[in-house]
């Protein structure tokens, strides 16, 4: 322990065991897989991960095919599954599947809305071997945390099942999606995590692409918002530590540099669909005239990861452009993320414009101070028929 | 708020005795043909030296006993053990992967 690394490092980039450097292996193994579960939720969040098209419950996979992708995982060496939606819990099988993910040796966690759950599904999901609780909230009090989720009486759920959560000794993580019209409530959040006994708070700023692009006017932060936010968190952060870990993702059209999206593409992690359509990230499928395999094809999921059309597009650093390629960050953002590149420039081979040294930064830049000054606040809500325009207030 | 009445972190001393929480695996990988640590959102790569120090950690041994270990084992000085043992085990415990126990463990 004397020498210059820490004796516990985060995790770096790993290739195979017999892999040597500079062969075809470049990309490693990777750690964790977003697990879609389906897409139906009870919320309606305007701002939802979720493609627009939704994928409908007869299409989703059976539990027998739950647990053969399972299977493929922990043998392929993936470490971590995340269980997400669409609200998983809506998934009659979901503690049969913690169960088979601790059987095969996958750290599970859930990501979740919540407002399903009871105390006695949470204290099976704990025996079945569940690992971590990630419960979302859209506010720090009812008025604005049901209107953005589209749900009444979400907000008091959450909190009790927040409460629940601990009770039956599952460690929690609140993630806390943030945008104009809630980044106000903040400071109440941050207390809320930390009165809800939680370990981890994500402050995350909305990314823009799918349903949170359709509604970008109504959620996109002035840069006023932005600075006072960087403030809070970093008081936060440092009066909170040993207490609350919070990680803080930045809304990148302010930013200077862009985010590593998902480590880089096809580096470390990847998404099934509910489908079972295997995605470099959850919105891949944003980018049209991809071609996407599924587990139900006559393919496995390692080949798919290492020799797919889809995950070698936009791996590594050799198909990217000017100014990337010339770029001293090149292998610590990877060109930023290819999702918002097609959403804001119609190609996903561009440079993330939320880079600075992006031609059209300057441009989003202004879009996001002139949509963000504009005040329009009603949202389109995420539903299966293609969204639903907010009542007006009366 | 209260903080007095919140959860706090352990503070360790060489009688405190460490134990790995429920949510934290620590777990030889034989596809990557080492030891990682998995816990919520991350995935840590300790190395030999505390993977060793971490499989003596099982909530029944004190931390004095864990150095006195490793000292017979290696024929180290003690005293640099505990230093390195007791920093590495608070870093741990800092960011929660790391508990308490209050009694020995049954």
């Amino acid at each position: 322990m004397t020498d210059q690394s820490p004796p516990i490092a985060d995790f770096q980039l790993i290739t195979r065991t017999g892999d040597e450097a500079g062969q075809k292996t470049t990309y490693g193994i990777p750690l964790a897989v977003l697990a879609e579960l389906t897409h139906r939720c009870p919320l309606q969040c305007p701002y939802c991960s979720n493609p627009l098209e939704m994928e409908v419950a007869s299409a989703e996979l059976t539990t027998a095919e739950w647990c053969r992708v399972m299977d493929e995982l922990a043998e392929i060496g993936v470490l971590q599954i995340h269980f997400s939606g669409g609200e998983p819990a809506v998934r009659k099988d979901l503690v049969q599947l913690v169960r088979h993910a601790t059987r095969v040796g996958l750290y599970s966690n859930l990501i979740t809305s919540a407002v399903m759950l009871t105390k006695a599904r949470l204290q099976e999901l704990a025996d079945a071997g569940l690992c971590h609780v990630q419960i979302s909230v859209q506010g720090s009090e009812s008025r604005v945390a049901d209107r953005v989720g589209g749900f009444k009486n979400g907000h008091v759920k959450k909190l009790q099942v927040a409460a629940w959560t601990r009770e039956v000794g599952l460690p929690l993580t609140i993630n806390a999606v943030m945008h104009r019209q809630n980044l106000h409530q903040l400071p109440e959040i941050i207390d809320m995590a930390v009165a809800l006994d939680a370990d981890r708070l994500e402050v995350a700023n909305v990314q823009y692409y799918g349903w949170a692009l359709k509604n970008r006017e109504a959620l996109i932060p002035t840069f006023a918002q932005v600075e006072t936010t960087n403030q809070i968190v970093a008081e936060a952060q440092d009066r909170l530590a040993g207490v609350l870990d919070i990680d803080y993702v930045v809304p990148d059209y302010y930013a200077q540099r862009p985010k590593q999206c998902m480590g880089g593409w096809g580096r470390q992690f990847f998404n099934i669909s509910p489908s079972g359509k295997v995605l470099p990230c959850h919105a891949a499928e944003s980018i049209t005239g991809m071609e996407f395999d599924s587990v139900r094809g006559n393919k496995s999921i390692r080949w798919i990861w290492d020799n797919s059309e889809a995950f070698n597009k936009y791996r590594g650093t050799g198909w990217m452009p000017e100014p990337c390629q010339s770029c001293e960050f090149k292998e610590i953002d990877f060109g930023g993320c290819r999702c918002q590149a097609f959403a804001l420039t119609g190609s996903a081979d561009n440079t993330d414009p939320a880079c600075a040294k992006s031609d059209l930064h300057a441009q989003i830049f202004a879009r996001a101070t002139t949509e963000s000054a504009e005040a329009q606040d009603r949202f389109i809500y995420r539903n299966f028929a293609g969204g639903a325009v907010e009542a007006e207030e009366l | 708020m209260d903080q007095s009445t919140r959860k706090s972190r352990p503070i360790y001393d060489t009688t405190s005795r460490p134990l790995i929480p429920r949510h934290v695996k620590l777990r030889f990988d034989t596809t990557r043909d080492r030891w990682v640590i998995l816990a919520p959102e991350r995935v840590l790569v300790p190395d030999d030296i505390a993977v060793e120090v971490l499989q003596l950690c099982d909530g029944q041994r004190r931390i004095q006993d864990v150095v006195d270990l490793l000292a017979a084992k290696y024929t180290a000085d003690p005293d640099l053990i505990l230093t390195d043992c007791l920093a590495l085990l608070q870093d741990l415990a800092n960011k929660g992967y790391l508990l308490a126990a209050s009694e020995p463990q049954p």
